[in-house]
């Protein structure tokens, strides 16, 4: 007989290179990537759970959902996935990562549809590596002795534990779909991908010079009009215009009077300077 | 008072001085960086001295507060020129008062440090042989090809 399932979003990641904690952050306008995950999960499973840390209860982007909590620590998601399967050892866990910008609904009916309750695991293959995608794959009731027995044993990479599995592996419908983001450059670059008209559209910009590129440039500040989405792109477009002999990596960027990210997305109205090696003193 | 500021025109150290008299402050250090005559092999004739002053006024104010919060100094005010410099002139001048000295080295030391290495300050150096160079641009590059790696220990 099949077992009931039940979802489980992975939210008790430390977000570490993403310096911003992953469930709060929004592709859509006031709607958290944590919540779009659990609405798009909702309707393929009994009930949705998130998957947290102990010192996440209460936080704002995560107390409102029926929570399962880590009791070990630091063992990443595998972790949350031992949690859920103790307090319900007799349901099957849909596991999903909150970090996917891409997931689509298509992915998700297709996994739902293929679903194999009498194999150990049914999960996507990579489109990168052709390996199990783990965060986002229907770990059924059978596999929790075996992943207890895993974990105990001090592995903790819950793609190599589908590996050595009974795993049905199946190709996504879109292989860009599992695709996550760990990364400020890669929220930047799925925000742009998600929302083209606000990102891509022509506007107009004020670059202002100092030193030797103020030289090089041959003027302190021009205005243009572009459709660079970052610095990084604006200034390959501005070295084919000016004799820029410094590479980008040897720069710095301010944004309004600030340091910013390579990858913060340009508005229109922005003042962008691009800072060369310093020499004060 | 800005705690650090830049300045077009000559440093006045005797106000700059008197500005961190405290009668809590047993201890007064200050640091004085000037224009040197030679840089890398090179006779150097004269600089210049140009700032992003938005964005420098802001990290070095936060430099400051570093400092203030490392080291528990009561004042400190640090002052960097900008525009053209002729050799031996005061380039920036850090000035720290604190109750007990050792936390007046400490935070001085930080203070220039920090500000050399972060504030978006760049120094355009005039050589005797004509010959004029944006330090750490310019010169970085031809560094690479020689293999030779650039410490720049001027003020």
């Amino acid at each position: 007989m099949t077992a009931k399932l039940l979802g489980l979003v992975l939210a008790g990641g430390r977000s570490t290179r993403m310096q911003r904690d992953k469930a709060a952050l929004q592709y859509r306008p006031g709607q958290t990537q944590l919540a779009a995950a659990v609405d798009m999960l909702r309707p393929h499973v009994a009930q949705v759970f998130v998957s947290v840390r102990p010192d996440q209860r209460d936080d704002a982007t995560r107390r409102g959902y029926e929570q399962i909590v880590d009791q070990i620590e630091s063992a990443g998601p595998i972790a949350g996935i031992l949690a859920a399967q103790s307090a319900h050892p007799d349901a099957a866990w849909w596991v999903l990562a909150c970090d996917l910008p891409f997931l689509d609904e298509a992915t998700l009916a297709d996994l739902a549809a293929r679903r194999d309750a009498a194999r150990d695991a049914t999960a996507y293959r990579s489109s990168h590596d052709g390996l199990p995608e783990p965060l986002c794959a229907i770990f059924e009731p059978r596999t929790r002795a075996a992943l207890a027995a895993y974990v105990g044993t001090g592995r903790l990479c819950p793609r190599k534990f589908l590996l050595q599995a009974d795993t049905l592996l199946l190709d996504p419908p879109n292989a860009r779909a599992l695709d996550n983001a760990n990364t400020s450059d890669d929220y930047w670059q799925a925000m742009a991908k998600l929302n083209p008209q606000q990102f891509v559209d022509q506007r107009e910009i004020c670059v202002q010079y100092f030193a030797l590129l103020r030289e090089q440039a041959g003027c302190r500040e021009e205005k243009l009009v572009t459709s660079a989405p970052t610095p990084r792109v604006l200034y390959e477009e501005l070295r084919k215009r000016h004799p820029f002999s410094l590479a980008a990596d040897t720069l710095r960027i301010a944004i309004n009077g600030e340091f910013a990210d390579w990858s913060r997305p340009l508005q229109a109205g922005d003042t962008v300077v691009f800072i060369p090696p310093v020499a004060g003193g | 008072m800005k705690r650090f500021a830049f300045s077009a025109t000559p440093l006045d150290v005797a106000a700059l001085t008197a500005s961190l008299r405290d009668v809590s402050c047993g201890g007064f250090v200050s640091f004085e960086g000037w224009v040197r005559n030679h840089n890398e092999g090179q006779r150097v004739t004269r600089l210049e001295y140009e700032a992003f002053e938005q964005l420098a006024v802001k990290e070095g104010e936060r430099v400051i507060a570093e400092a203030q919060q490392r080291f528990g100094i009561q004042n400190a005010r640090c002052v960097h020129r900008v525009g053209a410099l002729d050799l031996e002139a005061l380039a920036v001048w850090v000035g720290v008062s604190t109750p007990h000295r050792d936390e007046a080295f400490r935070a001085c030391r930080y203070i220039i440090d920090e500000v050399k290495h972060r504030l978006p300050i760049w120094k355009k150096e005039h050589y005797a042989n004509g010959d004029s160079g944006w330090v750490n641009c310019e010169r970085c590059a031809e560094a690479a090809t020689v293999a030779h790696e650039h410490r720049h220990e001027h003020a």
